[in-house]
């Protein structure tokens, strides 16, 4: 009977196991990127809004476009874009690392660093170079 | 069945998991995110070229065909993607029952929201009705 009333008392009483959460990993720049990852995405999720807003108002008329453009002019709609523009390309690098790991490579340590770092260097290189190309194809800042 | 090679063995003895969907998401979120590569350095090629354009300007490219299928596979391909990564995200975070199904509902509901509402934008400016 002694098996029995153990058999029928761990599996009530037996703390369940419990996956490991954030607190129990060393800080370092992977783990800063994979929080990004995530945290970049769920940006992007409202940030279809303005695609969203975007064909709306090109499909309403030249008022409701007006009115978009008005607010993508404005500071505000400016540095919203800039975000959203950093979230996209960040998740994009990030999303291609996934890839990779997905395929069985680069998770060596140094491999790892060099995949992390990339991301960040990455997005943040080409957000410039998008806003500058941007910049230059309205013919200047204004 | 190529794609069974995909099922971790657990799922094969035990069926498909508590979602009933098995690996299902991760498969369509990894295929969704190699379709979004492509398509997402077309959005940003297309929003650099229409810049500081008029909006009659800005009406003909995006209705043009090839601009408009790729702003259409676009918003198809990106909704499936955030429906299946807010989820998780729930899924993660959300464990109160009740909170958890209106996130959930609600994660649909914008999805169908955006996708549809892009969608039919895309082809008003695309048939220019």
């Amino acid at each position: 009977m002694a098996e029995l009333e153990a058999g029928t008392t761990t599996a009530a009483q037996r703390p369940r196991p419990l996956s490991p959460h954030l607190q129990v990993y060393k800080f370092m720049l992977s783990y800063l990127m994979s929080g990004l990852h995530r945290i970049s995405g769920f940006v992007l999720y409202f940030g279809v809004l303005l695609i969203a807003w975007w064909l709306v108002a090109a499909a309403a008329g030249p008022n409701a476009y007006g009115n978009f453009e008005w607010f993508m002019g404005s500071l505000i709609g400016r540095l919203v874009l800039l975000g959203y523009t950093w979230a996209l390309l960040h998740h994009l690098l990030g999303g291609i690392r996934h890839l990779i790991w997905d395929l069985g490579y680069g998770f060596e340590p140094a491999e790892r660093e060099f995949l992390a770092l990339a991301t960040i260097v990455g997005s943040i290189s080409l957000t410039l170079i998008v806003w500058v190309v941007g910049y230059l194809a309205m013919g200047g800042p204004r | 069945m190529k794609q069974n090679q995909i099922l971790t063995p657990m799922r094969r003895v035990r069926g498909l998991g508590a979602a009933h969907t098995g690996t299902q998401d991760f498969w369509h979120q990894r295929i969704t995110s190699v379709a979004a590569i492509p398509l997402t350095i077309a959005l940003v090629v297309i929003v650099i070229s229409l810049l500081g354009r008029s909006h009659a300007a800005v009406v003909q490219i995006l209705g043009s065909p090839i601009v408009a299928i790729i702003m259409l596979l676009f918003i198809i391909n990106t909704a499936y993607h955030m429906w299946i990564g807010l989820q998780e995200i729930i899924i993660d975070y959300v464990h109160e029952d009740k909170l958890k199904l209106v996130t959930l509902m609600a994660n649909t509901f914008f999805v169908f929201a955006i996708a549809f509402a892009s969608a039919f934008a895309i082809l008003k400016l695309s048939f220019g009705v």
